[in-house]
């Protein structure tokens, strides 16, 4: 072996190893695990990351979307081409119940998110019968996240209970479960939005271009900014569409995704108004506003 | 609000020259450490600040921050950094951390994950596991306080998980007049103590969290001193992934890529040194050698790899190589052995049961092990060594680990990732147990692991059969013995190979120093499973005939052979049938008494659950089930 200098492993290299080696552990050692893929920046990073895991192989394991009806179109657009340029299958699932009932965002709410998302997830796992599913969640977004494991365990109902998880030490993981039990695993832990930044710009890895500033139609509404995607849209009344340029931080139902205002229209202007910009990233999102600990809460329920 | 302004706050390239500055930020390192210390040593007030003073907190967790400061705060008016860092309700509530939390900050140099852990004794557990990733720990020290008996349990414990750079901050020196006399005395205290428990070196800084004396800049408070602040400190230490790369080369193989006949490549983190095409490799425990051919990568193949990098190899030759095998330098390649001297963290509030079977995972390698009765357990406050029978939450134990097979290892002070193991609980699959590898038992470290050129599947093949473990299980007088009797009748009759292992026959010879207490029992199963896995390895079909009642030594020999060959056969006899029967008397006498431990009357019997064939005796004659079980193994 050689007595050359050693070399130096940036903080990149050394997430993207982490990532990659929980990442074969799981399919190591799980009967059918799926990544969850919402098309957004988050999830763009993990399916890098699962290319680069098991190349040259593709990821041994389908993508799947808990479809909402209600995205952006352009998130629809780059799923499709993502999951056939990786090689994988794509798994699209709309939940039934919420599909017949009409559940939308305009007129329901939190049930919204509750049918089409929480309860939606669970019918795809259980449908499907996997076992192990792969989720972008970082710890830094918020604060009962900074306590999960990597490999978080759901009980056959799907829930979370934050008081017996277990220990994960250097970088082993159990995976072992009961019949029903399945697992939620997190590759992105320990990576903060700027490494998720960084490492889009170092790899060149292609995101929606809704993260970049644009004219669009928008509406403003209880403070957020909205954008009008199709002809779906409610206004409400003396409502006007304006040209803005904007761009989004977040991605998820374009009725409840506020925008930001901004001129940055290429990555590294992105991530310069990041670091000089003063509010964070779930900000954007309206389900966590209601208090503190609400995504604890959902995450009992059984919300990702 | 009491926030000073900081050397390390976003600086003014980021606005002028953006691509400078990622490009600048794209080299940054990666440092773990981990914060001991309790709640009123102000450890959340430090990470706090420590993430509020590198801009990792946002205007709008700012303001959310304020108002929770002044409805629950501790700090009146001022920001309680601390309510940042709390994180589960039920926690908030109670106004105590009691889990570890990972944060995250970055300076000019390094990007930081902190493990946050409890100061509370019950929770040895959790600083454990947060410590076992770092590379460095900050002890905290309330400067009113002194060295009390937890910081001795936190040095202790870092020490123990293998940390080699521990930081003594002495907090709340704004509470003591920044007196230098009383943090010389402090340090002092602890030298001594660290030198009693065999921590070489360690880095004392005066600070205040709730201030920022010497966090981020250098404090006017403390002109007496000279080290550097925290912040330095923290982005100036060698990191262990740079030490390690020193090391011969290790990669315990994760996954084998094999996508098409044409590539099988080996994937898997290297654990020490580095590794480049054309090194000759040596993979353990096999021994099988070989050279790299390839370093594959998704950005084309690579000429260097090191430690800490997740690759894929492919070696030149087709050798024998599968998951939680370790590829090593041929000319230094790590032990195998199958019995250590471990120290053991009990991680369950169930306590340990010496001799029982766990799951033990070791780098890539999940076996079966069983951890025998401690030598001493050791008290985190006073570092005695106190006798035990068991290891019960929270214990620290020095115990001997017998594994069912030999695993490359290396002592966790050299490695930690061939050295650290768990251990998994095989009914409730909950992680039980945490243990660092001292040293292999002399007994089996200097045997290596013989490769056999006539292998088992050669044997086999010679006898044109399957290997296969009959193994028989049922109650006393249920009719094992005379089933297997005549099943191995019928077997040879048929031209087969076979062996039959009696229960009462072995214990004559190889088990006579055996007796019938548990743990005889436990060891009677497993030299049994021993004995018959060499037998299957020469080709044979053996068959056992023993009541084996507990379903966890079924379980483990099980798991010493291949999948698929070993047989469960349960002769299922209902209690009141075997004793109508009671051929051998022992029922009688165990119902008068005189046989103590006697299965079915004062001992349990765990039926299988699973078993691959059962044979009712009930409805069918020892001829029948013997014809069945004779068809059964032979259509597979």
């Amino acid at each position: 072996m050689s007595a050359l200098a050693p070399t130096r492993l940036s903080h990149l290299d050394r997430l993207e190893a982490e990532s990659i080696q929980i990442m074969r552990e799981v399919v190591a050692e799980t009967e059918s695990p799926v990544m969850l893929y919402s098309v957004g920046k988050d999830s763009a990073v993990m399916l890098h990351l699962a290319k680069k895991a098991f190349y040259p192989a593709p990821p041994p394991f389908p993508l799947l979307h808990v479809d909402t009806t209600w995205k952006f179109r352009a998130m629809y657009e780059l799923r499709d081409r993502a999951a056939s340029d990786a090689g994988m299958e794509l798994i699209v699932h709309q939940n039934p119940e919420a599909k017949e009932k009409g559940i939308n965002p305009f007129d329901h709410g939190a049930l919204h998110t509750d049918m089409w998302k929480t309860q939606g997830l669970k019918q795809a796992l259980d449908k499907y019968g996997f076992d192990a599913a792969f989720g972008g969640a970082r710890r830094d977004e918020e604060k009962s996240r900074a306590k999960e494991r990597i490999f978080s365990f759901r009980s056959a109902s799907h829930a979370w209970d934050p008081k017996n998880q277990r220990p994960e030490l250097w970088h082993l993981y159990n995976a072992r479960k009961a019949k029903g039990e399945s697992i939620r695993v997190f590759p992105l832990s320990n990576w903060t939005e700027l490494d998720i930044w960084q490492y889009i710009m170092a790899e060149g890895i292609e995101i929606v271009p809704l993260y970049f500033a644009a004219p669009r139609p928008t509406v403003e509404r209880d403070g957020l900014i909205l954008m009008v995607d199709d002809d779906r849209f409610r206004f409400h009344e003396g409502e006007q569409v304006v040209d803005r340029s904007i761009r989004f931080r977040t991605l998820g139902c374009y009725p409840l995704t506020g925008a930001v205002e901004s001129e940055a229209a290429t990555l590294s202007q992105v991530v310069q108004e990041m670091l000089l910009t003063t509010t964070s990233e779930r900000q954007g999102r309206a389900i966590d506003h209601d208090q503190a600990a609400s995504m604890e809460k959902k995450k009992q329920e059984g919300y990702f | 609000m009491t926030a000073h302004a900081s050397s390390y706050r976003v600086d003014a390239m980021i606005a002028r020259d953006i691509d400078a500055y990622l490009d600048m930020h794209r080299n940054k390192s990666l440092l773990r450490f981990i914060t001991c210390g309790s709640v009123d040593d102000g450890k959340s007030t430090l990470i706090g600040r420590l993430l509020y003073d590198s801009k990792m907190i946002f205007e709008d967790q700012l303001a959310s921050l304020e108002a929770d400061s002044k409805r629950v705060g501790t700090q009146g008016q001022d920001i309680d950094f601390a309510l940042l860092v709390d994180g589960l309700a039920a926690e908030r509530e109670q106004g105590i951390t009691i889990d570890v939390a990972y944060r995250f900050f970055a300076t000019e140099k390094r990007k930081f994950i902190v493990a946050d852990t409890p100061g509370h004794e019950q929770y040895t557990r959790n600083m454990v596991t947060g410590a076992s990733t770092a590379d460095l720990a900050v002890i905290l020290i309330d400067a009113r306080k002194g060295v009390l008996t937890q910081t001795k349990r936190h040095s202790y414990l870092a020490h123990l998980i293998g940390i080699r750079h521990v930081v003594l901050a002495v907090n709340k020196m704004d509470l003591i007049g920044y007196d230098q006399a009383t943090f010389d005395s402090i340090v002092k205290d602890y030298r001594a103590f660290a030198e009693s428990i065999g921590i070489e070196d360690f880095t004392a800084i005066p600070i205040s969290g709730l201030a920022g004396d010497n966090i981020a800049a250098r404090s006017e408070n403390t002109g007496w001193y000279a080290g550097p602040t925290l912040i330095d400190h923290l982005e100036t230490v060698e990191l262990d992934v740079t030490l390690d790369q020193a090391k011969p080369f290790r990669m315990a193989v994760q996954w084998v890529n094999r996508p098409h006949l044409d590539f099988r490549g080996f994937s898997g983190m290297i654990a020490s040194g580095s590794v480049r095409p054309d090194d000759p490799i040596r993979i353990v425990p096999s021994g099988r050698t070989s050279t790299v051919s390839r370093i594959v990568s998704f950005d084309g193949d690579l000429d260097h790899a090191v430690a800490g990098q997740s690759v894929t190899l492919v070696l030149a030759d087709e050798v024998d190589c599968s998951r939680g095998d370790v590829i090593a330098a041929a000319d230094a390649p790590p032990q195998s052995a199958d019995q250590f001297q471990a120290k053991i963290v009990w991680m369950d509030a169930e306590a340990m049961l010496p001799g029982r079977a766990h799951w033990l995972k070791i780098g890539t390698r999940t076996i079966s092990a069983t951890v025998q009765q401690p030598k001493y357990v050791v008290d985190v406050n006073t570092m005695a060594e106190l006798s035990a029978k068991t290891l019960d939450l929270n214990d620290i134990g020095i115990c001997e680990v017998y594994t069912d097979r030999p695993i490359a290892y290396e002592p966790y002070a050299d490695n930690r990732d061939l050295g650290g193991f768990i251990l998994i609980d095989k009914v409730t699959n909950a992680t039980v147990a945490a243990g660092m590898i001292d040293f292999a038992l002399r007994r089996s470290q200097n045997v290596h692991w013989q490769a056999i050129d006539v292998t088992r599947d050669a044997h086999a093949t010679q006898k044109n059969q399957r290997p296969r473990l009959l193994w028989f299980t049922g109650l006393s007088g249920s009719g094992k013995s005379t089933i297997a009797n005549l099943v191995e009748k019928k077997l040879h009759a048929l031209g087969k190979h076979s062996f039959l292992l009696d229960g009462d026959n072995i214990r004559h010879g190889l088990n006579r120093d055996l007796g019938f207490t548990d743990a005889d029992r436990v060891e009677n199963i497993r030299r049994v499973g021993e004995v018959a896995k060499l037998m299957t390895d020469a080709g044979l079909i053996v068959l056992t005939a023993f009541i084996s009642p507990f379903r966890a030594e079924r379980a483990m020999v099980r798991d010493m052979l291949p999948d698929g060959e070993f047989i469960e056969i349960f002769v299922n006899t209902p209690l009141e049938v075997a004793e109508r029967r009671d051929v051998k008397g022992l029922y009688k006498k165990a119902r008068e008494g005189r046989l103590k431990n006697f299965t079915g009357i004062d001992s349990p019997y765990e039926a299988p659950r699973n078993a691959e064939i059962t044979v009712d005796t009930v409805t069918m004659s020892p001829e029948d089930a013997a014809n069945l079980i004779v068809a059964r193994i032979l259509e597979q």
